[in-house]
């Protein structure tokens, strides 16, 4: 059986696209070569900065041969009707064959479709997969209309046989040739070279200086930094991102180090890889007996006769360049925050716009250390600290820093207010009232800290609520999703009792103050609190469905009083969950809907409402008396645990109701024929009824 | 062909030698535009050539201004004044890169020696309403060219593509010549019997055109002049195509791209004076591309442009 390579060589491939598109080639051709009737053994895809190639190994030389039967009309049935059957089939009258049916002789037509050679396939499929390809963003280049990534060059397509015999594909795409040639590096490289089948490429590749493999590279580039660095005595700093771009920039890895100028050491870590990292793709290296980053590695494309010395004193140049810019920026910062303070700093904010709708960036902010001052002592922080570490946690926004290195927001901003001499609450803040800044991003726990986080994502939210800028659909532009995902987090993850509807109403009466005194324009005021909790809720099903609780379970707490109280919402519902999950709930449930079945058709057919109290002098049998004896001694014991929001102690109790209920429905018809006694059983049915819809609403659970 | 493994000397000497290696090429040999602009791509050699069916290659030295950038000729890199080097071919020559790469070798740079990349840098031009695909070329970690494949300008998908090369001559230069100061980069052949530096050419320039681009430029004036020169444009472009006087068809796609030109740069000197805030920023490059928009418009209706 023939195995299958093809090379798709262009010019540069953007790094960040390589991965996918080799993960794309691969799906997309083996998919459609079994689609066509190709099966295959294996296959493989790899990518360099210049090519995506895709090996297929034991593919079928040719695509079976198949048959289907097809039934048509009824023996006389009218000619358009078996002309259009002929048509469809693609068949000739002669033939057809007539079959007894049940209700009388029927055409059948037998359509046989002849195998076809896999070169064949494999030239319709590869040219429809070229033409189709789902690159990000793709080009056109000279007078041509064809679409790639980048321009691109060649096609090396070909079947190997087991006799090893080759053949190339037959394939012309807008005037590109497929052959069975390609070329190796493009310095290193000797020009183009004809291969015979996927290892003899890869060899040659090789030879030519060509890594295939980007997990190769990767780890080639990992050991000879880590080699280099040890050897002097210094640590790499893990970064696997910046590790699998770099793979996709060289074909050759040739791993260099150098040296960092001891001017430059005295810069917050951060900016200093961060300044490396963004510009100049270089990896940090530390030395573990000072802790600070004193070496750079970077990755060249070429092995040079001076082993790379020029490259290297270029790289090192660049780096001085930028890190004195960067310098310049940390103290030009330092002297501004030292002078004026941060709050000096942030003055500047006033003129920087949050939104054309929403005010500027220090309205904002005076919302915030509003909103966090009102925050702080639900959280346990004092509420000057609250209010003065939201006034300064935008300040690093104005900061030189910041303004070259967006990515170092915040953490700025907590370098300043220590140079500033705030406290150091203050200074974390600045950093932490971002976060959570994604799912898996770790949630702050100091109490000022997470006031002024609450404040400064309730303001986002509000905000863009009352301009009716909600998400939809696949359109978050102000990752409001986010912002909701962080209040959730940061009010269950510090197990904080907070009234979001007061908070949320705060927030919008404050924005509408701002209408009032003509900083918004009146249009824009619309306080939609209400459906900004059903944001919030919803939010909240998605981040409790990755726990594992049903979205029922939390309808069915949801629909309680109190409910947006996010920490009671949850033990609430993970109690629910839990004891839906056991024996005992399972039933207990059937039993609570049985009863609200009966109840609920009783009560449409006779007009009243039963929740009159059931007595026990009308029961009639021991289940009906066990039953009585039950409700009475878990309404208290349900109501008391409710009460010291003990959940789990209000589904025990409930727990404690199933086999009464149980014995109740198997020993006793509620539809008796004395219509006291139907009554008295149906009120009974009522405190069942009442007494379970306290812990949760039970109607709202499936199943 | 020795000359290429000599190094060269000078700034002007690069320049000289790109002219030499592209006209060898078969560029047309252009001269700088005649106007202020922020870069090589202004330049209608570039812009408007771009647009339409017509083959074109051409290649120039363009003196650029960015206000915002002046350091008073303090700053080791960073000028309000520099030149870029431009070339521009359409369609884009399958070629291309190899021709770029012997456009460094021409200059000195030895592939052997050298680390030379082709990082993803996708170019725009907000102002022109133009964008384009393709990389900037590093050598040795340094950007030394944007290298674009333009897809469209002035709102106009780009149909042949053109090639468009950028050299930021000045750090180029610096890097072959091993330069760590632009101003103490020779400007003609230090062995000259008058040798300039580029210093003694540009210092007091940066420094004069630094105070009067943040503090002196009239801005009410700037103001009045970018109002006039969009008027202008515009009124330009809603002229009877048929020139009563010659009664032939004119369009006057260039005159009116000159005042669009202007727009641009004085926008730009207005945000160098820090008169135009965040959100006003969006609303004047708006009005300069609406303008690009309707030049790019008027100049495929010319022969030029490729109307029959």
């Amino acid at each position: 059986m023939p195995d299958l390579l093809i090379e798709l060589f262009s010019e540069e491939i953007p790094a960040r696209m390589q991965a996918r598109a080799a993960e794309d080639l691969k799906r997309l051709m083996t998919d459609s070569l079994v689609e066509a009737g190709l099966t295959y053994a294996g296959a493989a895809a790899f990518s360099t900065p210049r090519r995506l190639a895709l090996t297929v190994q034991g593919l079928l030389a040719a695509s079976p041969t198949t048959r289907e039967e097809r039934k048509g009309p009824k023996l006389g049935a009218p000619e358009g009707a078996i002309e259009g059957f002929l048509r469809g089939a693609g068949v000739t009258r002669d033939a057809l064959e007539l079959r007894d049916e049940k209700k009388g002789q029927v055409y059948f037509a037998t359509i046989t479709r002849p195998g076809r050679p896999a070169t064949e396939i494999v030239a319709v499929e590869l040219e429809k997969l070229i033409r189709s390809f789902p690159w990000p963003k793709s080009m056109r280049w000279g007078a041509g209309s064809l679409r790639w990534v980048r321009p691109l060059h060649s096609i090396l397509c070909i079947l190997t046989d087991d006799a090893g015999t080759v053949q190339v594909v037959d394939l012309d795409v807008d005037g590109i040739r497929a052959d069975n040639m390609t070329e190796g590096h493009r310095f290193m490289g000797a020009g183009r070279f004809a291969v015979s089948s996927f290892d003899d490429y890869r060899a040659k590749l090789r030879r030519d200086h060509v890594m295939l493999d980007a997990a190769e590279r990767a780890e080639q580039i990992w050991q000879e930094a880590g080699n280099l660095a040890f050897a002097s005595g210094y640590e790499m700093v893990e970064d696997s991102g910046l590790l699998a771009e770099v793979a996709g920039l060289v074909e050759w890895p040739v791993v260099l180090m150098g040296r960092i100028d001891e001017a430059f050491l005295d810069l917050p870590t951060e900016v200093l890889q961060t300044s490396m990292r963004t510009h100049q793709k270089f990896f940090s290296v530390k030395n573990p007996k000072t802790g600070r980053i004193e070496r750079f590695v970077t990755v060249a494309n070429v092995e040079t006769p001076d082993h790379g010395g020029t490259i290297l004193a270029g790289n090192q140049k660049v780096l001085t360049a930028r890190l004195s810019d960067a310098k310049f920026f940390w103290e030009n910062d330092l002297q501004a925050v030292r002078g004026r303070g941060l709050e000096g700093m942030a003055e500047g904010l006033t003129s920087v716009t949050f939104h054309n709708r929403l005010g500027s960036q220090a309205e904002r902010v005076a919302r915030i250390a509003a909103l966090a001052r009102e925050i702080a002592p639900l959280v346990g922080a004092d509420a000057d600290l609250a209010a003065e570490a939201a006034r300064v946690c935008k300040a690093d926004l104005q900061s030189e820093m910041v303004g070259e290195f967006p990515e170092l927001q915040g953490l700025m901003g907590r370098y300043y207010a220590a140079a500033a001499g705030l406290p150091a609450e203050v200074a974390a803040a600045c950093e932490e009232h971002y976060k959570p800044l994604g799912p898996g991003d770790a949630v702050p726990s100091a109490p000022v800290s997470v006031a002024v986080a609450l404040a400064d994502k309730i303001d986002t939210l509000t905000g863009f609520w009352a301009i009716d800028e909600k998400p939809t659909g696949s359109k978050d532009p102000y990752a409001l999703r986010r912002a909701a995902l962080g209040v959730i987090r940061l009010v269950l993850g510090n197990g904080l009792r907070v009234s979001l509807a007061d908070l949320l109403v705060s927030a919008d009466s404050q924005l509408c103050e701002a209408i009032k005194t003509g900083e918004l324009v009146p249009e824009d005021a619309s306080p939609e609190y209400n459906s900004l909790l059903a944001f919030l809720h919803d939010r909240l099903k998605v981040h409790l469905r990755d726990e594992g609780i049903r979205h029922d379970v939390i309808d069915a707490c949801l629909a309680m009083p109190g409910n947006d109280d996010l920490t009671l919402l949850v033990h609430r519902a993970r109690a629910l969950s839990d004891f839906l999950k056991t024996d005992d709930g399972e039933n207990l449930l059937q039993g609570f809907k049985r009863a609200n079945n009966i109840l609920t058709q009783a009560e449409a057919k006779d007009g009243v409402e039963y929740s009159y109290g059931a007595d026990v002098k009308f029961a009639e049998t021991d289940a009906e008396r066990a039953l009585f004896a039950a409700l009475d001694a878990a309404e208290p014991a349900i109501a008391a645990a409710l009460k010291s929001e003990d959940f789990a102690a209000a589904m025990t109790a409930m727990a404690g109701l199933r086999a009464p209920i149980d014995a109740f429905f198997q020993a006793v018809q509620v539809n008796a024929e004395s219509a006291v006694i139907r009554r008295n059983r149906l009120n009974l049915l009522s405190s069942i009824r009442h007494i379970c819809l306290h812990a949760a609403d039970l109607t709202r659970i499936e199943g | 062909m020795t000359q290429d493994t000599v190094r060269p000397r000078s700034f002007q000497e690069i320049i000289l030698r790109l002219q030499t290696y592209w006209a060898a090429q078969g560029c047309a040999m252009m001269q700088p535009y005649d106007m202020e602009v922020g870069a090589g791509t202004f330049h209608p050699a570039t812009t408007l050539r771009s647009l339409g069916s017509k083959p074109w290659a051409a290649a120039y030295v363009q003196p650029s201004r960015r206000p915002k950038d002046g350091r008073y000729g303090e700053n080791p890199n960073r000028l309000q004044h520099y030149y870029q080097y431009q070339v521009l071919i359409k369609p884009s020559p399958p070629n291309l890169q190899d021709l770029y790469l012997g456009s460094l070798r021409a200059i000195g740079i030895d592939m052997a020696l050298h680390d030379i990349r082709f990082v993803e840098d996708d170019w725009e031009s907000p102002t022109l309403g133009a964008w384009g695909l393709g990389w900037e070329v590093w050598c040795d970690g340094m950007e030394v060219s944007q290298f674009t494949y333009f897809q469209q300008v002035g709102g106009h998908d780009c149909a042949p593509v053109s090639g468009e090369l950028t050299y930021g001559l000045e750090r180029l230069a610096m890097y072959v010549l091993g330069i760590d100061h632009v101003m103490d980069m020779p400007f003609n052949d230090p062995a000259a019997p008058i040798p300039l530096s580029y210093g003694d050419v540009f210092r007091q320039t940066e420094e004069e055109y630094s105070r009067w681009n943040f503090d002196v430029a009239n801005t009410d004036v700037l103001l009045r002049h970018f109002e006039e020169a969009e008027a202008e444009c515009e009124a330009i472009l809603s002229q009877d195509p048929i020139d009563p006087r010659t009664g032939r068809r004119i369009v006057m796609a260039h005159p009116a791209y000159d005042q669009c030109i202007k727009a641009s740069h004085l926008f730009n000197l207005l945000d160098a004076r820090g008169v135009i805030s965040v959100t006003e920023r969006q609303a004047y490059i708006g009005r300069v591309r609406a303008l690009a928009r309707k030049c790019a418009d008027a100049f495929v209706q010319t022969e030029a442009g490729g109307a029959t």
